[in-house]
């Protein structure tokens, strides 16, 4: 791990955030921040307000009570239109592709290159897009095809494409790794030290404990939504992070 | 994410001559459907059917419903129906009718033959299918209720609202301007023909030209020049052909002398000109590319497919897809008008019952033209063939002599197994629905 650039204005500063659905608080009084060049991970059990919590910084989501700061300054994300202005983009779990659609189409869904008529130029996108996947997955050829014909990793490399285009700063991963092999997995990981050394801040959420360790600087555990604490991953061992998840108590030697 | 994009790419070396052309293979097996189906009815009547007054008569008739499919295209790949368009055809009729023959003239004191008479009933009937059409998107995209109750409450609402306004009258005739765009009573004659046959000619090859251009300055590959050629030889031969048929129907003599007489000529001997272009299949051509300009080079269009493949992903990509709902329905109603204007100028009046069951022929239109009621799947160019289909097996089986009853079952078993093959094909070719 690099050094915890952990002083100064955060990239990212979310206070006392709340959202309910129907009388259950999803997410109950949840701070977190987030530095430029770091990467934090968001733990929990299925349920625990992870990805409501991300989803309100997304703009997916519109919370009830709380604030947050970008640089410092206090941001109003009331969609994802809004978000993306604050340059934070999301690879959701779900991956969010249009099935039906080819890869370009779905790298610049909603914010088309349009010809001085305001036609879609799709030579134009195709191109730019065939010049980041020849960066980021050099084998990725079918740029004709619908994404519903590409594989997981292939379609996970459209969705990073898309997040990486736009030169998010602020980039949140929903379970990168989920659906995908060993090799391509190690793929993820290398790109996410690749996006932290270009200074970007990078919220991770992650079920695997050893890409926990691996990829992040610190991780927050949540918990029926409530944050349970946030740790320094240098510090602390897996089986403190794994209890912390189970037993919904910050380990005692951390602090 | 690397080794597992190599296996599928691998198998592309050699090609076959055909496979070269790159052509939308089920396009062409519709077309191949539906000339072996002409071919057949041909046969039976003895060569009655491919005559060009047939073939004059069939395009003219099967406009209204390719016009109303080519919006339902856009309605079920946003994975909703409008099972209203009959009705509303029916309403925008009635009100067109309404302002022409009763309350500019009376009301407005337009004397009957005005030249504002058939622009403003036009305006009318387009205003409020729009209008209609915006608040049945409302109802679907704000307040979340299914499109298929929002149109069938719809279904049974307008046609009646329209028989209120016209007291249930059959309203004729109409203005003279007016009829102009039902078919037989408005062409553009040989000459004029020839010149948009022409035109559409050159604008095809242009845009053969241009899409191989732009393939070229992005370095993308590009199908080799004799199978461009191809294509293009076979784009115009069509273009030219279709012309060549309209203008071999001549107008009867009948008809020809009483043109002469409004002008107060006498027919000279000997004397024959043909029909040509009517003005119908020229809206219906206007329509088709403008709305496959929408669906391919347009964002609306983008928006559209993507909101069909995927409403989640669309709406985290910051589309509004509620507004877009409403969008997609008023250029329905404002189909429906259109088709209302061509429809009443055909039947030379407005009846009550015009357009019944059109719902069932536009939709099932688009579905036999390849739009999957799953969403994100459909052709504009596809919806029009489906309607042609539809009507060469309608009006074909009425020249056989096939009975009523079983013209319907026909058409209905015809729907299904369309339907019914599509998905064994996609399901052979790997593609999901």
């Amino acid at each position: 791990m690099s050094g915890n650039p952990n002083t100064g204005t955060p990239l990212v500063d979310m206070r006392d955030i709340s959202i309910s659905f129907g009388g259950i608080k999803a997410v109950d009084n949840v701070s977190i921040s987030l530095h430029a060049g770091e990467v934090v991970g968001l733990l929990g059990h299925n349920g625990a307000g992870k990805s409501t919590l991300i989803k309100c910084l997304s703009g997916a989501y519109h919370m009830d009570s709380g604030e947050i700061f970008i640089d410092g300054e206090k941001a109003e994300i009331r969609n994802t239109r809004d978000a993306r202005k604050y340059n934070v983009e999301t690879i959701y779990q779900t991956l969010a592709l249009a099935d039906n659609l080819d890869a370009a189409s779905n790298l610049f869904l909603g914010r088309e290159l349009v010809s001085p008529l305001g036609f879609v130029d799709e030579g134009a996108m195709e191109a730019e897009t065939r010049a980041i996947m020849a960066r980021l997955n050099p084998n990725f050829k079918k740029f004709s095809d619908p994404v519903s014909a590409l594989s997981g990793g292939q379609r996970q490399s459209v969705a990073i494409a898309r997040a990486v285009y736009f030169n998010a700063r602020i980039l949140i991963m929903d379970e990168p790794t989920a659906a995908l092999g060993p090799h391509e997995t190690q793929m993820v990981a290398e790109l996410i030290e690749e996006l932290k050394r270009q200074g970007l801040g990078i919220f991770l959420i992650e079920h695997d404990i050893h890409n926990v360790m691996k990829l992040c600087d610190r991780a927050m555990v949540m918990k029926n939504g409530q944050s349970v604490g946030t740790v320094n991953v240098n510090e602390v061992t897996d089986d403190d992070i794994l209890g912390m998840i189970i037993m919904g108590k910050k380990p005692d030697a951390a602090y | 994410m690397a080794d597992s994009a190599q296996d599928n790419t691998a198998v592309k070396g050699s090609k076959g001559l055909f496979a070269q052309l790159e052509l939308d293979m089920r396009l062409l097996g519709m077309i191949g459907a539906f000339v072996v189906l002409c071919l057949a009815f041909n046969f039976v009547t003895e060569g009655r059917f491919l005559t060009p007054r047939n073939i004059f008569n069939l395009t003219i008739q099967t406009v209204s419903v390719a016009i109303m499919a080519t919006g339902m295209v856009f309605v079920i790949v946003m994975r909703h129906i409008d099972l209203s368009v009959g009705a509303l055809l029916a309403l925008c009729s009635a009100i067109m009718a309404m302002v022409q023959a009763r309350w500019l003239p009376s009301t407005f004191g337009l004397e009957i033959g005005h030249p504002m008479i058939a622009p403003l009933a036009m305006l009318s009937g387009l205003l409020f299918g729009t209008l209609i059409g915006a608040v049945n998107g409302w109802l679907v995209g704000y307040h979340n209720i299914p499109a298929f109750i929002v149109t069938l409450g719809g279904l049974l609402v307008w046609r009646n609202v329209g028989w209120y306004l016209t007291d249930g009258q059959t309203i004729a005739p109409l203005d003279q301007t007016f009829l102009v765009f039902g078919g037989a009573e408005g062409t553009l004659g040989v000459t004029w023909s020839w010149v948009v046959g022409g035109l559409a000619s050159l604008f095809t090859i242009y845009a053969l030209w241009n899409s191989r251009r732009a393939k070229v300055r992005h370095e993308f590959p590009v199908k080799p020049v004799w199978a461009e050629v191809t294509i293009a030889v076979a784009a115009v031969g069509t273009i030219m052909g279709f012309i060549a048929t309209l203008n071999a129907y001549d107008i009867p003599k009948g008809k020809l002398r009483r043109m002469f007489e409004a002008d107060g000529l006498d027919l000279p001997a000997g004397y024959t000109e043909g029909y040509g272009l009517p003005i119908s299949v020229l809206i219906l051509i206007a329509t088709a590319i403008i709305m496959t300009i929408v669906a391919k080079k347009t964002r609306l269009g983008r928006y559209i497919f993507a909101t069909g493949g995927n409403p989640d992903a669309a709406e985290l990509s910051g589309i509004n897809t509620r507004l877009l709902t409403v969008k997609v329905f008023a250029l329905m109603g404002f189909l429906c008008g259109l088709s209302a204007i061509i429809a009443q100028a055909r039947l030379q009046s407005h009846a009550n019952d015009i357009g019944t069951l059109d719902e069932l022929r536009v939709i099932a239109a688009a579905v036999i033209g390849g739009t999957a009621l799953s969403g994100g799947i459909g052709t504009i160019h596809g919806a029009i063939l489906g309607a042609l289909i539809m009507q060469s097996l309608q009006s074909g089986m009425a020249m056989v002599g096939v009975d009523a009853p079983f013209q319907n079952i026909v058409v209905g078993g015809v729907l299904v197994i369309a339907v019914w093959i599509d998905i064994i094909y996609r399901k052979r070719l790997g593609i999901k629905t």
